[in-house]
């Protein structure tokens, strides 16, 4: 039965990303071939998604050992706007990241006050400023659960051997380190790797052109489906020599006993780690925050006199949140044990999931939508789909998360529960459930989240009639009222992150982390 | 397990479909999805429609007007559309060689157009011309042509859209080289230092025009029309070109296997009605393709002397595409 539910989901993941892409391939016949501009779109794309996936990653290391290791006031909150900038509509995050770093934002104003020359946000500093916004956050929250899976005994023992802030990171953080990083660090890259409005915006012009921006022109500009198919390709490619050098550098998480206590950080006392850490999180949450701010200040005189169709749109995509999310569990956690349980095809199928990510929007619907035009009008499932899709896609954070977390708690009990008989459902409620909770909570709070916002793979089952939050904000915005998009913006935002605390918080009810 | 009840899903909204359909019949016109949002024509332009027809209007919407000729595409001669609406003329030579659509049944009344039309599949029903929309209490100096755009002091910043993912950004392409011909790689050339960004879409571009980032933004002569007729804003305005303005020509055409011949027939003639063309202006905010006997509402500029109209035929647009995309590409890459 297990068995059964992970390998459907495994079989969805495929036919989501690879089936559609032959689809795409074999349904006008006919070949294409790379040509100049395409290479220089890949090495764009590449240089761009390496950076962009190293700076964020770089950045979130210390801001999630200074979350670790102090508690303040607004710690809560600080991690649950870390789940913001990720699921915010490109549109609506561009005008904010523009109102702050933008020609007239608030920081040239500041520049400008005293004298200074303006800085310009436009090409490769802008690509790479956004896609830090976009992702140092889920960076920061993925090896910050690394950090809660250290044992607390560790520390104290670090402690009573009177190891200071470095030792510790050689001895403790750093193996930790080397089991997360380069599997956040792939997932970093890749969603990276199939950017295309936010590049294009924020790197001034067609020198930011990312392979995903060919693959729109290839299907909508020259409707030119196996040259679209090609450059998908090309974007797997990518991915899987990604995925292949994470798996080589990774080492395997470390299983080991423990007892579940709370952590102590007796070494960061220290002013001058005080002082770090102090530093590190106020300059990140202002990063962070900033836009966000702009955003709410720009939506809320807008927020009161929306029209009512925004929120029936709104109530709709709660909706198919909710059902994304709830699906999502249902998916990732037989996939998480399928991965883990069948040694042969496990590594496979966890190295496949990546392929979502990796997996072009314009494509996928594409192909999406060959396949079921010939049995449904898509417009009429536009809903369900758009949950299903979702809730798929979303496995690949749904793994980072709930994987090395079933994997700590099969280190640490899995023994002792088989020595007393504790299996099935049994183990799964008084063992397991009790401990991957929080990373559940997260995976499906963040799936909620994401859902909220999309409108990438479903653009094109649409139903006029049934039009998402998403969808109704860039109605307002053709429509030129883009005062009252930015209110439609602001309720997404709020929607989208009450959506996420509420399971994010739910998950880790009860619980010290 | 899920495949099965998709398709049982399926089965039970084709039932659902098929007992409406048994009342009246139904008219299925796919469009770009700003047209049937509730501030478009759309709502409106069913509920007229359906008062005379008897028949049900169904609106099934693609993203823009080149997303729709893919959708179009993409379902082939199985599609389910009567009537395609919201091409334009940098399309139809594309839409006509699919060999999807069905010649005109008959010659189209007398057109309000600046040029002559005589596309034998397609009709239009609205137009407007490419213009760079700016802010009159913050900008004195308004360039007047493309020259003098380029000659600017550097600080005057315009966004543009992409014309490889934006209708108005192939407009402006088209423009460039309609007014210029093989001097728009210097054209372009000239103006790069002027282009703070290139976004994606129209709403982009427009929203951060809104926001203050640029000074002008690539949009439509009728857009500061909507600022007046609206918000009572009367701060917006459309620069004029000695070169001319490049036209945006939008139509409609019918399925070869429409699955209701008669009716798209009846839709297409409604469309170029009074009723129909009475809509256009305040909510499509483009002009009227047969002006209405009350003219256009107060707000709107009359529009320009046509004698600046520039417009490529369907064919040139569709030859001239390529090329025009390389050396604006070429020019802006530098």
């Amino acid at each position: 039965m297990l068995r059964v539910a992970g390998f459907t989901a495994a079989g969805l993941l495929a036919l989501l990303t690879l089936g559609t892409l032959v689809v795409v391939a074999l349904h006008a016949g006919g070949t294409a071939r790379l040509i100049v501009s395409d290479w220089a779109a890949i090495r764009f794309t590449l240089t761009q998604a390496v950076v962009s996936a190293v700076l964020s990653v770089g950045i979130a290391i210390p801001m999630a050992r200074a979350l670790s290791r102090r508690q303040f006031v607004g710690r809560g909150l600080l991690i649950t706007l870390l789940g913001a900038p990720f699921i915010l509509p490109v549109i609506v995050a561009v005008l904010g990241l523009l109102a702050v770093f933008g020609r007239t934002g608030i920081l040239n104003q500041f520049l400008g006050f005293w004298g200074a020359a303006p800085i310009s946000i436009y090409g490769f500093s802008g690509v790479v400023l956004a896609h830090v916004f976009f992702n140092l956050p889920l960076a920061t929250r993925l090896i910050l659960q690394g950090w809660g899976r250290v044992p607390a005994e560790r520390f104290r023992l670090a402690a009573q051997l009177g190891m200071g802030s470095s030792a510790i990171f050689r001895h403790l953080e750093w193996p930790m380190l080397r089991t997360v990083v380069p599997g956040i660090l792939v997932t970093v890259f890749l969603l990276c790797l199939t950017s295309f409005a936010v590049a294009l915006t924020l790197g001034g012009g067609p020198k930011a052109t990312t392979v995903e921006l060919a693959i729109y022109q290839a299907l909508r500009f020259d409707f030119d489906l196996p040259k679209a198919a090609l450059l998908a390709m090309a974007q797997f490619g990518l991915c899987a020599i990604a995925a292949f050098v994470a798996w080589s550098v990774a080492r395997p998480e470390v299983r080991d006993i423990a007892l579940d206590r709370p952590v102590d950080r007796w070494d960061s006392a220290a002013l001058s780690a005080r002082l770090g850490d102090f530093l590190v999180l106020s300059l990140g949450a202002a990063f962070l925050i900033l836009p966000l701010a702009m955003i709410s200040l720009n939506g809320l005189p807008h927020l009161l006199d929306l029209p009512q169709s925004v929120f029936s749109a709104a109530i709709r995509s709660v909706i198919v949140a909710l059902s994304a999310a709830g699906l999502t569990v249902f998916l990732g956690l037989p996939l998480a044990f399928t991965i883990i349980r069948s040694r042969r095809v496990g590594g496979l199928i966890e190295a496949s999931a990546y392929l979502a990510l990796a997996a072009s929007p314009m494509v996928m619907g594409t192909g999406l939508f060959l396949l079921l035009f010939a049995w449904i009008n898509p417009a009429e499932i536009a809903l369900p789909l758009t949950a299903l899709v979702n809730a798929t896609l979303s496995l690949p954070f749904c793994l980072r998360a709930i994987l090395p977390a079933i994997r700590t708690v099969e280190g640490r009990y899995g023994r002792l529960a088989q020595s007393m008989g504790v299996t099935g459902f049994g183990y799964f409620r008084l063992i397991l459930w009790p401990n991957i909770r929080p990373a559940v909570g997260f995976s499906a709070g963040l799936t909620a989240a994401l859902s909220m916002g999309d409108l990438g793979v479903v653009a094109l089952f649409a139903d006029p009639d049934q039009a998402t939050l998403p969808l109704v904000l860039y109605r307002l915005m053709s429509a030129y009222k883009i005062g009252a998009a930015s209110g439609a913006g602001l309720l997404l935002l709020g929607l989208s992150l009450g959506l996420f605390w509420i399971f994010d918080r739910g998950g880790r009810l009860n619980a010290a982390t | 397990m899920i495949k099965t009840s998709l398709i049982a899903a399926g089965f039970a909204f084709a039932l659902l479909g098929a007992g409406n359909a048994a009342d009246k019949p139904e008219l299925n016109v796919y469009t770009y999805d700003s047209f049937t949002s509730e501030w478009g024509p759309g709502p409106q332009v069913k509920t007229a429609f359906e008062a005379i027809c008897d028949c049900t209007l169904k609106f099934t919407t693609a993203g823009d007007g080149a997303a729709l000729l893919a959708r179009v595409q993409l379902e082939g001669s199985n599609g389910k559309a009567d009537v395609v609406l919201g091409l334009d003329t940098n399309l139809t030579a594309r839409a006509t060689a699919t060999g999807l659509f069905a010649p005109l049944s008959r010659a189209p009344v007398k057109l309000d157009l600046p040029v002559v039309w005589d596309d034998p599949v397609f009709l239009p029903y609205d137009w407007g011309y490419f213009a760079f929309v700016y802010d009159n209490t913050k900008l004195t100096e308004v360039p007047t042509s493309f020259e003098s755009l380029a000659a600017a002091p550097a600080a005057l910043k315009i966004v543009i859209e992409d014309p490889r993912s934006s209708t108005p950004g192939l407009g402006l392409l088209m423009w460039v080289k309609a007014a210029y011909g093989d001097r728009a790689p210097e054209i372009w050339a000239g103006l790069q230092p002027h282009i703070l960004t290139v976004t994606k879409g129209w709403s982009e571009a427009y929203g951060m025009f809104l926001n203050g980032e640029a000074d002008m933004v690539l949009s439509y002569t009728t857009s500061p029309a909507y600022h007046r007729i609206a918000e009572s804003d009367a701060s917006k305005s459309a620069a004029v070109f000695d070169e001319g303005h490049y036209m945006q020509v939008e139509v409609a055409g019918k399925l070869k296997a429409a699955p209701q011949p008669e009716l798209a027939d009846r839709f297409l003639a409604f469309m170029l009605s009074p009723e129909f063309q009475s809509l256009i202006p305040a909510t499509n905010w483009m002009y009227p393709a047969v002006m209405p006997e009350a003219g256009l509402p107060e707000g709107f500029d009359a529009p320009l002397d046509p004698a600046k109209a520039l417009l490529f035929s369907a064919s040139d647009a569709a030859a001239k595409r390529d090329s025009a995309l390389d050396e604006w590409l070429t020019a802006l890459s530098k």
